[in-house]
């Protein structure tokens, strides 16, 4: 189907097939559409089978680090000693990102068989999902789907007769982007501040309380049940051609195309296919300026540089940037970029958690000067000390939300330099920024 | 969310009758008891609109926490209130896929057509309190709104007097 808008011919929905059809939701409904067969499936094979084969095909993590889903899972111990955990990380926050929300309203079955495929792989009897605490119908509708789900037999002390017990806990967030990055997100379940931890230890060495645990996005679980299902070989066969990037992924395009919404395409796509056919291209009489491709947090590539633009994770990556969560904030020729660079430097601000200096000031500090230029009063030096701060606030904290809110400073001084000089010359002034 | 009692008054426990099973509930779904912190902190606020200094001390008693920790958790996200607000608590996104798409408008109309005056501030008679908010995970659906649990799509400052209505 897709939602909001219908299946375009260039989309291959397997995510989203089943978008917007409300009769997908439960239990049955889920069931009749094919559901759960890829758990049952899972559950006639051995976890290394199961491991072997999402290897095989190929997935990465589609939360952001694109980071092989397999191989991930083979960092689990073989033996359970101590519990296994998995995470679900459905805190979705990444500015320009929004696929996770439709697979949590629309297949929330979908997403726990993946859950459920996922622990079953990593030797795991409970699950927690996170989701954040703003998506409060989406938390009902899981909620739901849960319960649900125990009643059919897909979770609890014996998922469909196989003697295997898998619990799922809902964990609902409070509000707090941090709480997205794998460690932070551990801490919040634990009942603590949503500071991220020092790795090594790696969370399959010692995650939740200290035990063995696995996180992975919301998309990349729901992917790995069709995929034992259908097969590696399948998957794989869903790409145009680069062997590192396969299957399908979610794009949520945002901002000023005609058709904002979800699109799944295979890896390699055009983004221009995505942006000027799916999307219907810019609003009348505007043309396209910018793209920021992978959620807020990479850099900025231009209407020049997206053309020719492979959408897969090496492809983003030839042209500077990368695929991230597949979350596309395109800005026409209306844009202000000095601005809007400004509201992303004042988000990572706002959502640092002030444990590492760099991170804590430097984006505090990375907004003031921003708000400075904007107002009129910035100086020539003004953009030297941005690159200079941005450089001190890369590769140097314990997670990476500093770094996330230089790329796109660094990148949009690189790339339009002339709107910054514009503000500093006093060529061009801002009613929405006072000194 | 119920209307929240104010900060002159006495606390009177939370965690009675149908919501002391709610959280013991939540017990066997953690290994801890600390990690009932967030759930626990969620029923408060659900139960008395905020979580005051009283429900703070509460919840440490009832999961063998101190004061001064749960303070600091309950610090540390935004969406629980540490003092009483409106009625009905609006956030509205204004980063920057919806910023570009007029969310601060959409913003200054809560302000004018709510009487609250600036951010953050609950109006004369109680009824709301308007705050922008970072992301909320719908830029598709720009400009996305949370007013109380409801979750409002493509929201324009057109429709807000309509919206509003909803809301008494
Ligand atoms: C500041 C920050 C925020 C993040 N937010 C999210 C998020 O909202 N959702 C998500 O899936 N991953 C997020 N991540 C990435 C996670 O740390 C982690 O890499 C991911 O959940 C792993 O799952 P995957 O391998 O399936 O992609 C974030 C990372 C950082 C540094």
């Amino acid at each position: 189907m897709g939602y909001p808008h219908p299946t375009h011919p260039k989309e291959q929905a397997v995510l989203s097939k089943h978008f917007g059809d409300a009769g997908a939701r439960t239990f049955d409904g889920w069931v009749k559409r094919g559901g759960y067969e890829g758990l049952k499936k899972a559950l006639g094979m051995t976890r290394e089978q199961v491991i072997e084969e999402v290897k095989a095909s190929g997935l990465r993590g589609r939360g952001g680090a694109g980071f092989p889903t397999g191989m991930k899972w083979s960092f689990m111990p073989k033996d359970v000693v101590k519990p296994h955990y998995l995470v679900c990380n459905a805190d979705e926050s990444e500015p320009g990102t929004f696929k996770d929300r439709e697979i949590l309203r629309w297949t929330p079955h979908q997403l726990i068989e993946g859950c459920a495929v996922g622990a079953y792989a990593i030797g795991a009897e409970r699950i927690y999902i996170y989701i954040r605490g703003e998506f409060t119908a989406e938390h009902k509708i899981l909620v739901k789907a849960v319960e649900e789900a125990y009643q059919g037999g897909a979770l609890g002390a014996n998922v469909f007769g196989s003697g295997k017990r898998i619990d799922l806990v809902v964990h609902r967030g409070a509000g707090a982007y941090i709480c997205g990055e794998e460690t932070a997100m551990m801490n919040s379940i634990e009942g603590r501040r949503g500071n991220p931890r020092i790795k090594p230890p790696f969370p399959a060495v010692a995650g939740l309380w200290a035990s063995p645990t696995t996180i992975n996005n919301v998309e990349t679980l729901s992917a790995s049940s069709h995929i034992i299902r259908e097969g590696a070989a399948w998957y794989k066969a869903l790409c145009r051609g680069n062997p590192k990037s396969t299957g399908t992924k979610l794009f949520s395009v945002c901002g000023h195309v005609q058709r904002p919404g979800n699109y799944e395409v295979v890896m390699g796509t055009p983004m221009t296919d995505l942006v000027f056919d799916m999307c219907g291209g810019m609003r009348p009489g505007r043309t396209l300026k910018a793209v920021i491709p992978g959620g807020s947090s990479v850099p900025i590539l231009t209407a020049k540089e997206i053309e020719g633009c492979l959408l897969d994770y090496e492809g983003v990556v030839e042209k500077g940037s990368m695929l991230g969560s597949g979350g596309m904030i395109v800005m026409d020729d209306s844009t202000d970029i000095v601005y809007q660079v400004m509201r992303l430097a004042r988000f990572y601000a706002h959502e640092s958690c002030a444990q590492c200096t760099q991170c804590r000031e430097g984006t505090a500090w990375t907004t003031r000067i921003l708000e400075r230029i904007l107002a009129g009063q910035g100086k020539k030096e003004d953009l030297n000390l941005l690159l200079d701060l941005a450089d001190n606030m890369t590769g140097k904290t314990i997670c990476v939300l500093s770094d996330s809110c230089a790329a796109p400073v660094v990148s949009a001084i690189k790339k339009f330099p002339e709107e910054f000089d514009a503000y500093i010359s006093r060529a061009r002034t801002s009613s929405l920024v006072t000194a | 969310m119920s209307a929240g009692h104010s900060a002159t008054e006495a606390h009177q426990p939370v965690f009675v009758g149908e919501v002391r099973q709610k959280l013991d509930a939540l017990f066997p779904k953690y290994p801890t008891r600390q990690a009932c912190l967030l759930p626990a902190l969620w029923l408060v606020q659900e139960a008395r609109g905020w979580i005051s200094e009283g429900a703070i001390h509460e919840v440490a008693e009832v999961l063998s926490l101190t004061p001064a920790y749960v303070k600091g958790v309950v610090t540390f996200y935004t969406m629980y209130h540490t003092h009483p607000v409106g009625r009905h608590f609006i956030q509205v996104c204004t980063t920057s896929p919806c910023n570009i798409c007029g969310a601060e408008d959409v913003a200054k109309a809560f302000l004018q057509h709510t009487g609250c005056g600036e951010l953050g501030a609950t109006s004369p008679d109680g009824r709301f309190t308007v705050i922008e908010v970072e992301c909320l995970g719908a830029c598709g659906f720009a400009t996305p709104v949370l007013i109380d649990d409801d979750f409002i799509e493509n929201v324009t400052p057109e429709r807000v007097p309509g919206i509003l209505q909803g809301y008494k």
